[in-house]
């Protein structure tokens, strides 16, 4: 057994390499568009300072959408554009667009709702300072709801770390998709363990990283 | 410009809500004038639109009619950069502080300056100045969930003033805050509006927060103002009836069912107001009619430097030298009523 497990180790290497390319470009790309629409979810809002009903309803219904078709569907829907964006449909490039639009939409909800939890005195106050909408936002704002967005960043990258297993379909690859070849297709169960393990354990470290950073933001 | 006396004008001022089920009228065509310099109160139970009123003078409120002319700007009129500017001079302050929960004391001081784009050197020379003003210098660096409510009242009224505001607004400061530090708090009001000459106009439920700070004060039931007057007069003359309903709270004296029970005589209450509390009214009634007088109870305010009492006294004697001296005393103090035979 443990011969397998070391011939294994180059696999679970390359596997490795893969998951971060894929959870990472994703998870940048949550980071870079997840929070400006997370932010106008929000600011668009009744009762908000840039009140906008039907962008509001528009971008939650579009985002509800997108939030609700199974991972495996979105992946297959969206080859047509992966084909245009990366030339390719297929390997862990291939797999980071769809992973993409689904980190995008998945953590533009948790912004919004972690912005729905900042103290609406807070920006009553600000307001009340004469402050404009973008410096209410940037420093106030996001500030305020930074313990949440760490949150919900950690819970978006986990998820991806899960929603990564299933780019083997699409020739992703991936510590997810070694378990599912060698432990399920194979029935290598001490493969499967050993993956699954390895799973485990990231996720743990995501998971540990991810609080901490949240309490050192949360000074409440 | 001309000089004027007047720092904010509210001219028949209304504010409507429309909810799903009705109209709500908050305020209804309310007009007055707050002086420059002064500490203008507004009280009212709860809903009576004395909130919704105060929001107006920084426009966090719109109002759907009236005019509210802050330092001779109709503040309704504004845009947005003026509106901006506007509110960058006036101060507020609220029942829950509404600090930045993830900046230091310091940074949420400094805050309203930077927001004004004064000066990282200005920011650094007038911060400490204010932490000090407030008596807050060593929290500086500490973040606003480690202090007490009235630690955090304080650094509300550092970061009001950051911007050497001409005008305060108090949203019931001291309505979230224990006994102390509610007295610390005025005190500290009181102190900026003697040295900085700066407006004050403060909304309270409380009439007691009223009566130790506020020299003038309005009284507001469902949307409208019933009563303005000086607090000394709003107090030892309360005119309507939500007025009385409210003094009657602050200048509580009762004495219990069996203590009036087991007196003999009349009880008679007793106030006196202004120059008469200050007089020997007592001694020479007692000394002009052969009566005995004894005090149940009594309270001395004052308020505005001017004296307001309350006696209880029990009246015991021959039946015709009880009702003179209680003639005496109607005449020589605000009011004598009998309040138990």
């Amino acid at each position: 057994m443990i011969d397998q497990i070391l011939n294994l180790m180059p696999e679970l290497g390359k596997a490795f390499w893969e998951t971060f390319q894929m959870v990472g470009i994703s998870l940048l790309l949550a980071l870079l568009l997840g929070v400006p629409i997370g932010l106008l979810l929000f600011i668009t809002d009744k009762g908000l300072f840039c009140e906008n009903k039907v962008f509001n309803r528009a971008g939650g219904i579009l985002v509800n959408i997108i939030r609700s078709i199974p991972f495996v569907i979105l992946l297959v829907i969206l080859l047509p554009v992966t084909q245009i964006i990366v030339k390719t449909t297929i390997g862990p490039l291939a797999a980071s667009v769809s992973l993409s639009v689904a980190a995008i939409v998945f953590y533009a909800r948790l912004v919004d709702a972690s912005l729905r939890e900042v103290d609406k005195g807070v920006i009553e106050a600000a307001t009340a300072m004469g402050a404009s909408v973008p410096q209410i936002i940037t420093q106030v704002l996001l500030v305020e709801a930074l313990p949440g967005l760490i949150r919900g960043f950690t819970v978006t990258a986990i998820s991806l770390i899960g929603y990564s297993a299933m780019a083997g379909i699409v020739g992703g690859g991936g510590v997810g998709d070694l378990a599912i070849r060698y432990g399920y297709y194979r029935y290598q169960m001490d493969v499967m363990v050993v993956t699954v393990a390895v799973l485990i354990v990231l996720v743990q470290i995501v998971q540990s990283i991810g609080d901490y950073a949240a309490k050192r933001a949360d000074k409440a | 410009m001309e000089f004027s006396i007047i720092m904010i004008k509210f001219e028949n001022v209304s504010i409507t809500f429309n909810t799903k089920k009705a109209t709500v009228n908050a305020v209804r065509n309310v007009s007055f004038e707050v002086n420059k310099g002064e500490i203008f109160g507004i009280v009212g139970t709860s809903g009576a639109g004395k909130s919704t009123l105060l929001r107006t003078v920084n426009l966090l409120e719109k109002p759907n009619g009236g005019k509210v002319n802050v330092d001779g700007v109709d503040i309704t009129l504004l845009d947005k950069q003026s509106l901006r500017e506007a509110r960058q001079k006036i101060g507020m302050i609220f029942q829950h502080y509404n600090l930045i929960h993830t900046k230091t004391v310091y940074k949420n001081v400094a805050f309203p300056m930077r927001i004004s784009g004064k000066s990282a050197k200005e920011i650094s020379k007038r911060v400490p100045e204010l932490l000090e003003e407030v008596g807050l210098s060593d929290k500086a660096h500490v973040y606003p969930g480690q202090l007490s409510g009235g630690q955090k009242q304080r650094v509300g009224i550092a970061r009001a003033l950051a911007n050497d505001s001409h005008l305060l607004l108090c949203d019931e400061p001291t309505s979230a805050l224990d006994l102390e530090s509610t007295k610390s708090i005025l005190e500290l009001i009181r102190t900026i509006n003697k040295k900085y000459g700066i407006t004050i106009l403060l909304i309270s439920h409380e009439m007691d927060v009223i009566k130790s700070i506020c020299s003038r004060v309005a009284v507001m039931s469902e949307g409208e103002v019933v009563d303005l007057n000086d607090v000394y007069s709003i107090f030892s003359n309360p005119t309507h009836e939500i007025t009385k309903q409210l003094v009657r709270h602050s200048l509580n004296v009762e004495i219990p069912d069996g203590i009036l029970g087991n007196t003999e005589g009349k009880i008679v209450k007793v106030l006196y107001r202004g120059s008469s509390a200050l007089n020997p009214i007592l001694s020479n009634a007692i000394r002009k009619y052969p009566v005995d007088m004894n005090i149940l109870h009594g309270r001395i305010e004052y308020i505005d430097n001017q004296p307001m009492g309350v006696l209880l006294v029990n009246i015991n004697g021959e039946n015709n030298d009880v009702v003179n001296i209680i003639h005496y005393l109607k005449e020589n103090t605000a009011s004598a009523e009998i309040i138990y035979d």
